[in-house]
């Protein structure tokens, strides 16, 4: 099978590439070899929309950051992905770190961030009344928000599937071997299920685009897995801070923020170590203090107790610490999406973009007439009127019954999540498009009813129900008395 | 809008045995709400034997025990709502001082019902392994021990077959035994704390009589696999609950169960207003089991987590009829009166919080934890400073709950009470 173009990599990056990209006469699959998109350091990061002023002016990180940030309103509005701009702060403790602030500010100006100004220690307790009384300035961005990054992903890749683009998953592509055929520059990709062809390829493999990289391209790049390592609390501690907010920045990134999220928790984070694993997302018990005892310094009173998980994920941190998006000199045909570590999620909207008009221009692609830019979320009934939401169960009873206790998720939302394309396929799948298992009892009641509900949507036995694919298997085998 | 007297939010021990004792007090307007699709609540899930030993003096199993309670439900015609889920009880705005249920099925849809009184009985959860902060990998095979009970006797699945359980709360014992039984390889119980959270009697008939070790003042430190489990390593804590290095030993398994404490499921109450005790994370309630919101009461492990389900049927029988005298307008209003509890001394709490003794019934019964373990060890009462009980007690520690009954005379007798004082003594 010969696509025009094979995106390597169902992340934020790889599937906004496949949207934008659905949006010319292309035949387009993207092979991703988890079991579902948003399964790397999409998921498992801080949701934060950037503002901008953090990188250096001149770079593409700068540059993509702003644009994806003015984008965000508009593809969430056409995704429905929530996403709130609460504005972030940048807070320091001293009046010799204002000047950092100040540096901040003038970056950001440069780089076009509007409405930066620097806050004292008055606006401030009015803005974050739990600031710690040692916090002095800080710099306020209004155009910093927060996102849900898995619904963000999972409505790029839906919104591709909707025009056109194909989904592998389960799909590792082992390797890229550049070829010449009769049609001109192909393509041949070796992959955990069989063979691949492109005329393009795009490299959006996250932490193994070095390893994708590098098999075509003879200069070489390095990208090293840098964990992260967060708290996230229970609802009840969501109010704690109304802003995005962030130490001062050091060398290994912009620090351990403190952070509502869309949804209403709390969330704490990151760490920033440099491992080995690319997929050693284990917390430990240093890192997790390390977020605990770093938020405290500038944030009083944190409800720790209300801790209702710990996770860690990966950042893809390329040498120069620069995204690397485009065609590879010595390898035409061959786009790079690599090294989108932060701000990558808020700059995806920019990024798919580039990706795509960088594709399309190799294959001098033409844009559809009939692409259609809107992909309808799952519907929420918490958000009907009464009316509205009795009416939905008298046609659609699986509304009126309650799976998740916690985050009060339907069965008709999990059915919904579950039939969509491409839609859950495992316990992690249906938690990250329905938030049912992501609340206070962690999936304690509710796992054993989604296995019911997956195994009689997807046609498998509970056996096989996985917690993210693979061997994720969540039973073993029958009691001996049954069967 | 619908309407009722009582509304019993919860099908489970506390919320049967509640509506019933409100029935029999002569309330005849009573409807209990329930999520699950059956009555009866985490006991269906609870097929081991050994409730009852109180109320019916025999062994009973979870579903056997549920059953009588549902059996009489039945009789006294009280209307269930099953697969119902509430989501909001507020007051009604009309200052009349009903509250407002607003609950979900598949059948009727929203629904909006008024109640002169509502009874909690939500029950309460188990710690997840976030709530922990156990570090490691994040793969299949980590259940709270109630779901795995629930994979197992509901669902007829095993979810592994080689474990290692963390915490020894009564569930964790439960399942160590269970598992065992359908022929997994148990291997050790880890227990962060110098004690057992869990019942004497579990600990014997669960983990001794199988051979299971116990080790106390231990912790999981690591959880390896990435698709699923397949080590945990468990090591000694200090008295500050630290690991000690070099302390650290590895089980290889394909499943870690945590049995780590019960949390009250209290987030109606919470948003209804009532005052949650940050101690048993239950609402405050005073001698009538009523909170602080004027006719809505609580029993049951919403309340505060009881050890055994007959301690939960007495007090959920109480809150009944204490509802029934609520909506029959013979219940003292004022709180003129109302002396809050003081726990100290070894004593973590008591419920009720708050007694007046000019609403009591003949007795009323405190209920309590201690802090630790402790042997020979005196359980007393003060009333203004003078001790009124002073009970010896060979042993007494933070697994099993502890009840003091107190007469209405004591009260009456002492003049201008002021303050009444739960204690642990050593003479």
């Amino acid at each position: 099978m010969l696509y025009d173009v094979i995106i390597i990599g169902a992340g934020v990056s790889g599937c906004a590439a496949a949207r934008e990209l659905s949006r010319y006469d292309l035949k387009i699959l993207v092979a991703e070899s988890a079991e579902d998109v948003c399964c790397g350091t999409s998921k498992a990061n801080s949701a934060i929309v950037h503002a901008g002023y953090d990188a250096k002016p001149g770079t593409l990180m700068a540059k993509l950051n702003v644009e994806g940030n003015r984008m965000m309103d508009q593809v969430c509005r056409e995704l429905d992905v929530p996403f709130d701009r609460i504005g972030s702060l940048v807070v320091c403790r001293s009046d010799e770190d204002r000047s950092v602030l100040e540096k901040l500010l003038e970056q950001g100006r440069q780089n076009g961030v509007p409405d930066l100004r620097i806050v004292g220690r008055d606006e401030l307790k009015e803005m974050e009344p739990h600031i710690t009384d040692e916090t002095q300035w800080a710099l306020y961005a209004p155009t910093g928000g927060i996102v849900c990054p898995f619904t963000l992903t999972a409505a790029y890749a839906e919104n591709a599937a909707a025009n056109g683009a194909e989904f592998m998953f389960d799909t590792r592509v082992e390797r890229v071997i550049p070829s010449q055929s009769d049609a001109g520059r192909v393509f041949c990709l070796e992959t955990s299920k069989g063979q691949l062809q492109a005329r393009v390829v795009v490299n959006a493999a996250g932490l193994y685009a070095d390893t994708i990289h590098n098999q075509v391209s003879s200069e070489k790049i390095h990208i090293t897995p840098r964990r992260g390592s967060y708290n996230l609390m229970d609802k009840t501690a969501g109010s704690h801070v109304r802003h995005v907010i962030f130490p001062l920045p050091s060398s290994k990134g912009k620090g351990t923020l403190v952070t509502p999220t869309v949804h209403g928790n709390l969330l704490i984070g990151p760490t920033a170590v440099d491992i080995d694993d690319p997929e050693g997302t284990n917390t430990t018990a240093q890192e997790l203090s390390a977020v605990v005892e770093t938020s405290g310094k500038y944030i009083a009173g944190i409800p720790y107790r209300e801790t209702i998980t710990s996770f860690a994920g990966l950042r893809a941190h390329e040498d120069a610490h620069e995204f690397r998006i485009g065609e590879v000199k010595d390898c035409p045909g061959f786009v790079d999406c690599a090294g989108i570590e932060s701000p990558g999620l808020t700059s995806a909207p920019a990024i798919g973009v580039m990706v795509a008009e960088c594709a399309a221009g190799i294959l001098n692609a033409e844009k559809k007439k009939d692409f259609d830019p809107v992909r309808e979320g799952i519907l929420d009934p918490k958000t009907l009127t009464p009316e509205a939401y009795r009416e939905l169960i008298s046609q659609e009873p699986s509304y009126g019954s309650i799976v998740c206790r916690c985050e009060s998720v339907t069965e008709g939302e999990i059915i919904d999540a579950i039939r969509r394309t491409p839609g859950a396929r495992s316990l992690d799948g249906v938690k990250r498009r329905t938030r049912a298992g992501m609340g206070r009892c962690q999936a304690g009641f509710c796992s054993p009813r989604v296995m019911e509900i997956l195994s009689r949507e997807l046609g498998v036995p509970l056996e096989e129900i996985t917690k993210s694919g693979g061997e994720s298997r969540i039973i073993v085998g029958r009691d001996k008395f049954i069967g | 809008m619908n309407r009722t007297k009582i509304a019993v939010i919860g099908g489970g021990p506390a919320g049967l045995a509640a509506a019933i004792e409100a029935k029999k007090a002569g309330t005849d307007s009573i409807l209990v709400l329930e999520r699950d699709r059956c009555l009866g609540g985490i006991l269906n899930q609870c097929i081991h034997n050994g409730f009852g030993l109180h109320t019916f003096k025999e062994e009973l199993t979870g579903p056997e025990y549920a059953q009588r309670f549902i059996d009489q439900a039945q009789e006294l015609e009280i209307p269930c709502r099953l697969g119902t889920m509430v989501m909001s009880i507020a007051m009604a705005e009309d200052g009349s001082g009903d509250k407002i249920v607003t609950y979900l099925n598949r059948e009727e849809g929203l629904v909006q019902l008024r109640a002169e009184a509502v009874i909690l009985a939500m029950g309460c959860r188990e710690r997840p392994r976030g709530a922990l902060s156990i570090p490691g990998f994040r793969p299949a095979g980590i259940y709270t021990a109630g779901t795995a009970q629930k994979l197992v006797n509901i669902n007829g699945f095993m979810p592994g077959r080689s474990v290692v359980i963390l915490g020894s709360g009564d569930i964790g014992l439960i399942m160590a035994r269970r598992m065992t039984l359908e022929g997994a390889k148990v291997q050790v119980v880890a227990e962060l704390m110098p004690y057992s959270g869990g019942l004497k009697r579990n600990i014997v008939q669960c983990l001794d009589d199988f051979g299971i070790p116990l080790k106390l003042s231990h912790t999981v430190v690591d959880i390896e696999g990435k698709e699923r489990v397949k080590a945990v390593t468990i090591a000694r804590v200090d008295e500050r609950s630290k690991p000690i290095p070099g302390t650290e030993e590895r089980y290889e398994c394909d499943t870690l169960l945590l049995s780590c404490g019960l949390l009250p499921e209290n987030e109606l109450t919470s948003a209804l207003g009532a005052v949650i005790s940050p101690v048993t994370r239950g609402p405050e309630v005073n001698e009538s089991l009523e909170t602080s919101v004027p006719g809505v009461f609580a029993c049951g492990n919403v309340l505060h987590v009881h050890d055994l389900v007959d301690f939960v049927s007495q007090e959920a029988g109480q809150a009944g009829r204490n509802a029934a005298r609520y909506v029959q307008g013979a219940a003292a209003k004022s709180s003129e009166g109302d002396i809050r509890v003081t726990a100290e001394n070894g004593v973590r709490y008591t419920v009720p919080e708050i007694i007046n003794p000019a609403r009591m019934e003949d007795t009323v019964t405190l209920r309590f934890r201690v802090g630790a373990v402790y042997q020979n060890i005196y359980e007393s009462v003060y009333l203004n400073g003078e001790r009124i009980l002073h009970r010896k007690k060979k042993i007494a520690a933070p697994g099993e709950m502890e009840t003091i009954v107190l007469k209405k005379e004591s009260f009456e007798q002492v003049k201008d009470l002021k303050s009444i004082t739960v204690r642990l003594e050593e003479e």
